[in-house]
């Protein structure tokens, strides 16, 4: 295997920004520099990283998917009511859960692509169908689980880090590798540069863009089991605007909206910026309020560095 | 008529896109005159229509226009003088109503509100001028066929105070009933003092309704003539021009077997009923005026169109080809005009574009990628600083190299062309055709539609000619002239 040098300056850069915000949140807060300030960062995360990874993929394909929240949700209730309701092994619950995800995102994407819907509308529908799905099957009440789903996304004795987010960062070292060494990932990136062209190159762009979609709701459902174990519950509210948080991290990372570009690895770290500053701006004392006014600024600063540093590249 | 005063005259009219396309033209229209213009592909026809109506600037030359020096910098301006152009493709909005249409640049209002009653009122007026009272101004636009909305956006024309009035190809859609409305409108208009520029092909509508015609050929004004004093076989000849005595000599390829066998192929309305076969080594040129239909059989042919008839046959075998991914398959390539929209990822490097449609499955294998990419640029001698630039940073030339190099790298055997040449420099295009030749002497079977009859006799074995969707002509070197393909081309359109 070559490295690309380009690629590793940019997953370099990335890096430089997170550690820069980390450094200024260590100087602002005693005792913001901490391994467990960073390990309870780690296992907050998990959920976050596999959605964004499989989001980073449907964006560079020119879509978009704002049902992911739900869909976690609702993987997360179908499998506390498989466990608690019809008493169903915790591997049964988790499968189930897998699998709800999965048929969401496969109808996402088979309707968009083949009815050319944009899928900004079909998923809005999703977000509001998946949701609600979410409460039916749960009665909109929250089942305590507990017990042998936790060990997930509890702590590994010893280390602090939870399984979840080792599993995280092999879905987010997978999706790089799918993205950049495989011709399906060839693909994802040539149908966001010129869905036409690839056409009248003489591949079927439909499949591909189908199968990213359901690959997203497959991790939507990943999501879900973590944060069930996380909770030792099933919540139907889980996941209320996390597509949001997902696109933005995505963002961050520099994934164009408009497709043709982007980089798994850069969204990981799109993840840890968003991630540290709610943590280092709730240690240093900032209110709810003024915590989303800064993450929102940030968001766009990062689009609009971004947008600049690209348009004087060309220029050169 | 020819006592009636200049409405316009046109002098010494240049216009330069890189080469010229309008050369010295002198033009002039009286009052109450219609004057059709006609000429080949890229003869300059809608250049000159552009200048007139302000939609492209001009180089130099004078113009006048009911006497007063005319140089409209925008489409406003030039119909607030009188001049209003009526595109042949159709520009209405469907959800809008017909009067909305009509008036779209100038609804009446009061205080940024539309007045409706007048609006109506007024369209009501526009449609009558035109004897189409049974025209409801209130209905969409949309509803009405493709006939009915040409006159609405003559009516629109019409309504705007218009003292020259510019139709181009106005007839293609239309039936034979609404041709005989739209000349006795023409009449009236006439009896107005209006004048008209008629640009068409269809000579025998020139017959009917013009009172002269002018041949432009190559950017040039060759003729103007009174209708009545010319036959239709002599415009073609003028139109058609000289030949230059070294064209048209027999080729000495030897050509294999039929590679590529299309029969009774119908797409989209445009191509009706053609068949042709292309053998191996063979260049077959396809000409035709530009709407006659042959990219339409190309991307039918290709599956990037649907087929409503027609069988293909790719080395005597039928073959299904339902999309691009069929024809790809079995060895068919498209280069499309339109490289940029439709052939090439002008964000990404050479390397991803060339080797493209040849990955296979699974993994990349970015050795065997990098030297694919190699071997086939090195071969069409792509001119980039590297395989990883940009194919967006490269020359027309060059990205056409790239186009075309991505189907060698995927052995394709029969490659279709739609204008090859077409926004490329000269050097670049001499460079193409080399290429061209090279690669038919490599055994591959290629079909080139082109406008540029120049390029096909120089480049092709046999000539095909398309007119209104039909092939109305076969010609080998030796046996072709201009007059006789430009005649073919104009034939599908007398009928």
């Amino acid at each position: 295997m070559t490295f690309n040098p380009k690629k590793v300056a940019e997953y370099a850069a990335m890096a430089v920004i997170w550690l820069g915000l980390v450094l200024l949140f260590g100087m602002l807060s005693h005792n913001f520099l901490s391994a467990r300030t960073f390990a309870a960062l780690a296992n907050r995360i998990p959920a976050l990283v596999v959605i964004s990874a499989g989001m980073t993929l449907v964006l560079i394909v020119g879509g978009i998917d704002l049902s992911v929240g739900s869909i976690m949700g609702l993987s997360g209730s179908v499998m506390g009511a498989a466990m608690m309701d019809y008493h169903l092994p915790l591997f049964v619950g988790i499968l189930l859960g897998l699998a709800v995800g999965l048929v969401a995102g496969a109808i996402n994407g088979s309707i968009s692509v083949c009815f050319a819907i944009p899928s900004f509308i079909v998923t809005l529908g999703m977000l509001e169908v998946a949701r609600g799905l979410a409460y039916l099957t749960t009665h909109s009440q929250t089942k305590y689980i507990g017990g042998a789903v936790e060990g997930l996304s509890g702590p590994i004795p010893g280390l602090g880090i939870s399984p979840a987010f080792f599993i995280s960062a092999l879905v987010i070292v997978a999706g790089q590798v799918v993205l950049s060494r495989t011709v399906f990932g060839r693909y994802l990136i040539a149908i966001g540069a010129n869905e036409s062209a690839v056409r009248l190159a003489g591949i079927n762009p439909k499949p591909a863009k189908i199968a990213v979609f359901t690959l997203l709701g497959f991790l939507s459902g990943v999501a879900g089991v973590f944060y069930t174990s996380r909770l030792g519950s099933s919540d139907p509210n889980a996941g209320v605007g996390l597509e949001l948080s997902a696109i933005a991290a995505v963002v961050i990372g520099g994934t164009s909206l408009m497709g043709g570009r982007g980089s798994v690895v850069n969204t990981f770290f799109g993840v840890l910026i968003i991630a540290t500053l709610e943590a280092g701006l709730a240690q240093v004392g900032a209110s709810e309020p003024a915590k989303r006014v800064i993450t929102g600024a940030v968001i766009v600063v990062a689009v609009l560095l971004d947008a600049w540093r690209r348009s004087s590249r060309i220029s050169l | 008529m020819p006592g009636a005063p200049l409405l316009l005259q046109v002098t010494g009219l240049r216009k330069n896109y890189n080469v010229p396309v309008l050369r010295d033209v002198c033009f002039e229209l009286r009052a109450g005159e219609v004057h059709a213009l006609v000429g080949g592909n890229g003869a300059g026809k809608s250049t000159f229509a552009r200048i007139l109506c302000g939609l492209t600037e001009r180089d130099g030359g004078e113009i006048s226009f009911r006497g007063q020096p005319y140089l409209p910098a925008t489409k406003r301006e030039a119909e607030r003088a009188g001049v209003v152009m009526v595109l042949q493709e159709l520009n209405v909005i469907g959800a809008l109503s017909v009067a909305e249409n009509i008036f779209l640049n100038d609804l009446p209002q009061r205080g940024g509100f539309v007045r409706f009653a007048k609006l109506q009122e007024k369209a009501r007026r526009a449609l009558s001028h035109l004897g189409m009272e049974e025209i409801d101004p209130a209905q969409p636009a949309g509803r009405l066929g493709v006939g009915h909305q040409q006159l609405v956006e003559i009516a629109g024309a019409l309504a705007k105070n218009c003292q020259l009035l510019i139709l181009d190809e106005p007839t293609a859609a239309l039936t034979v009933p609404e041709i005989e409305r739209l000349f006795e409108n023409i009449r009236r208009l006439q009896a107005e003092g209006v004048g008209i520029i008629y640009v068409s092909h269809r000579m025998e509508e020139i017959r009917q309704v013009a009172n002269r015609v002018s041949v432009l050929r190559d950017g040039q004004l060759i003729a103007t003539r009174a209708v009545d004093e010319v036959t239709a076989a002599e415009l073609i000849r003028e139109m058609a021009g000289h030949d230059l005595p070294e064209r048209g000599k027999a080729r000495e390829r030897s050509h294999g077997p039929v590679a590529l066998r299309v029969r009774n192929l119908r797409s989209g309305g445009r191509a009706r009923q053609v068949s042709f076969d292309v053998r191996r080594g063979e260049i077959l040129g396809l000409s035709g005026l530009i709407g006659s239909g042959r990219t339409e059989t190309l991307r039918a042919v290709f599956g990037a169109d649907a087929k409503e008839a027609g069988e293909v046959f790719v080395d005597e075998t039928l073959v299904m080809i339902r999309a691009p991914s069929d024809a790809v398959r079995v060895g068919i390539g498209l280069i499309p005009e339109d490289r940029k929209q439709d052939a090439l990822l002008l964000s990404q490097s050479v390397r991803v574009n060339t080797t493209l449609s040849a990955l296979g499955g699974g993994w990349l294998n970015p050795r065997a990628e990098t030297a694919t990419a190699a071997q086939f640029t090195q071969r069409l001698q792509v001119r980039c600083h590297s395989l990883e630039q940009a194919v967006g940073e490269l020359s027309g030339g060059n990205q056409q190299k790239v186009v075309i190099a991505r189907w060698l790298a995927r052995d394709c055997r029969i490659l279709l062309f739609d204008e090859p040449t077409r926004g490329v420099d000269v050097a670049a295009k001499d460079a193409i055709h080399q290429l061209l030749r090279e690669l038919a002497g490599d055994g591959k079977a290629l079909v080139v539609v082109s406008s540029e009859l120049t390029e096909l006799m120089s480049l092709c074995d046999r000539i095909l000619v398309m007119s209104a969707g039909q092939i109305t002509g076969e010609f080998r070197p030796g046996d072709w002239t201009r007059e006789k393909i430009t005649d073919a081309a104009f034939r599908g359109y007398s009928s």
